[in-house]
């Protein structure tokens, strides 16, 4: 039921995902998030087995680090991208990670992009792309309005019809989503679309 | 003598690790490198030999950074520094990865040590010929550090240090100059130390100052001559007032 997805616009490129730790009938909580900030210019939204989610990303995220600490540069988007497709390759045949991965960034040179890696290794370089059951829905709604070159505006608003689609045709849609967005500036968090917000504890 | 250095697991008769002290010597021929804390930044400065006029000298960087908050300075054998500075590196990361939290400046000088003591004790191997001056700021207290390792693996925390060569007059300045200052002081008072056995000039120093919110910055060779030069003029001043005064009565 982990919905991510994310689309490349003008000079940016953007991230959905969900925000529901889910343990079979049971919502953990609803604020999870589930995108991570590679390094300065960098997303990371991944989806699948909860315990694979945070350690695989996390890993990925600190030999980001040392390359660039080693190296005294930064590691580009497309670098980092083969990195984590070749430690899922790796790892396939003795102990598989069972994550997907959207890992969108940018680079001086090359601007935005964004790579769909599936947990088998699958890697392609995309304008869109989607994980899921959300996919179902966010992919066919953004076939039907993406075009190349949106601004943030039209790409924010193209997230949120595909927000909507999901929640209103997904059984078991999750209530909270996390746009988070990268671009020259660096990345970072834009908004989040709440539909539940975790009750506060009342005062003992 | 010579019977105990070859195989440095062994003691000589009284009670000397002659690898290990050979190591020291190595260092001891190494570039004089400086380190100075103050209360809200810490301040390295290696000298610079003068590059080789084909030698791109933006290759050679003496003051390296481990993580975003440590930084090393080393004099030495630099090819075995390159491997300390690699495995510290990956520790940084690892530690960050097991405990995320950063590393703080005791932890990472601990495992360097650490790592040097390892090989005054292993077959077949030989000490690092390097001391490391480790600079950088605790991750939650926010308070500045300097730790000195060496070859046999010792380590402590100092106010501040020198090592390489002529360290010892380094540290006799410093001994009688030093005071805890802050900002472009501690800057200053680090080139003053570094000054007293190099040729003066940005040319032949590099300097890097470490502080909470920017982490390491290197300085450049433009900003190291003008405090230079401010350092000079200061001098002057100073020998001029001990002329001047007999006047006055």
């Amino acid at each position: 039921m982990e919905c991510v997805f994310g689309l490349v616009g003008n000079g940016f490129a953007i991230v959905v995902a969900d925000t529901s730790a889910v343990h079979s009938i049971l919502v953990h909580k609803s604020n999870e998030d589930k995108i991570m900030l590679l390094d300065s210019h960098k997303l990371i939204a991944a989806s699948g087995e909860p315990g694979d989610r945070v350690q695989f990303t996390e890993y990925i995220q600190k030999n980001v680090a040392l390359y660039h600490f080693r190296n005294g540069i930064p590691l580009t988007t497309a670098a980092a991208a083969n990195f984590t497709r070749g430690e899922l390759a790796t790892a396939l045949r003795k102990n598989p990670y069972f994550v997907n991965v959207l890992l969108a960034g940018y680079d001086k040179e090359t601007g935005p992009s964004l790579y769909y890696i599936d947990y088998i290794a699958t890697m392609h370089k995309v304008d869109k792309g989607a994980f899921g059951y959300g996919s179902y829905f966010s992919l066919a709604m953004m076939d039907r309005h993406y075009h190349s070159g949106m601004t943030v505006e039209e790409a924010i608003d193209l997230v949120d019809k595909c927000i909507m689609e999901i929640r209103s045709r997904l059984v078991v849609a999750p209530p909270n989503f996390v746009i988070k967005i990268v671009d020259k500036e660096g990345a970072r968090q834009y908004a989040w679309r709440e539909s539940v917000k975790d009750a506060p504890v009342p005062a003992a | 003598m010579a019977r105990y250095d070859r195989a440095i697991t062994v003691f000589s008769p009284d009670g000397h690790l002659f690898q290990v002290e050979y190591a020291l010597e190595a260092v001891r021929k190494g570039n004089a490198a400086v380190g100075v804390r103050g209360t809200d930044n810490v301040v390295l400065g290696v000298e610079k030999k003068s590059t080789a006029k084909l030698q791109d000298s933006r290759s050679v960087r003496k003051i390296v950074n481990l993580d975003n908050h440590i930084a090393l300075a080393c004099a030495g054998l630099k090819a075995d520094a390159r491997v300390l500075i690699n495995r510290a590196r990956v520790e940084c990361q690892s530690h960050r990865l097991t405990v995320e939290d950063p590393v703080t400046v005791e932890y990472i000088t601990r495992y360097i040590a650490g790592l040097q003591q390892k090989y005054t004790q292993s077959g077949g191997v030989r000490p690092f010929g390097l001391s490391t001056l480790i600079v950088g700021f605790d991750p939650y207290t926010g308070t500045p550090s300097l730790y000195q390792t060496d070859p046999s693996g010792t380590f402590s925390a100092w106010k501040a240090n020198a090592t390489g060569r002529n360290s010892n007059s380094i540290r006799e300045f410093l001994e009688k100059n030093y005071k805890e200052v802050s900002g472009h002081e501690t800057i200053k008072l680090a080139i003053r130390a570094l000054l007293e056995v190099v040729e003066s000039g940005g040319k032949n120093i590099e300097v890097a100052v470490m502080t909470k919110e920017e982490g390491l910055r290197q300085l450049e060779e433009a900003e190291i001559d003008a405090i230079v030069a401010e350092i000079e003029a200061e001098k002057a001043a100073a020998e001029a007032a001990k002329k001047a005064p007999p006047k006055e009565t």
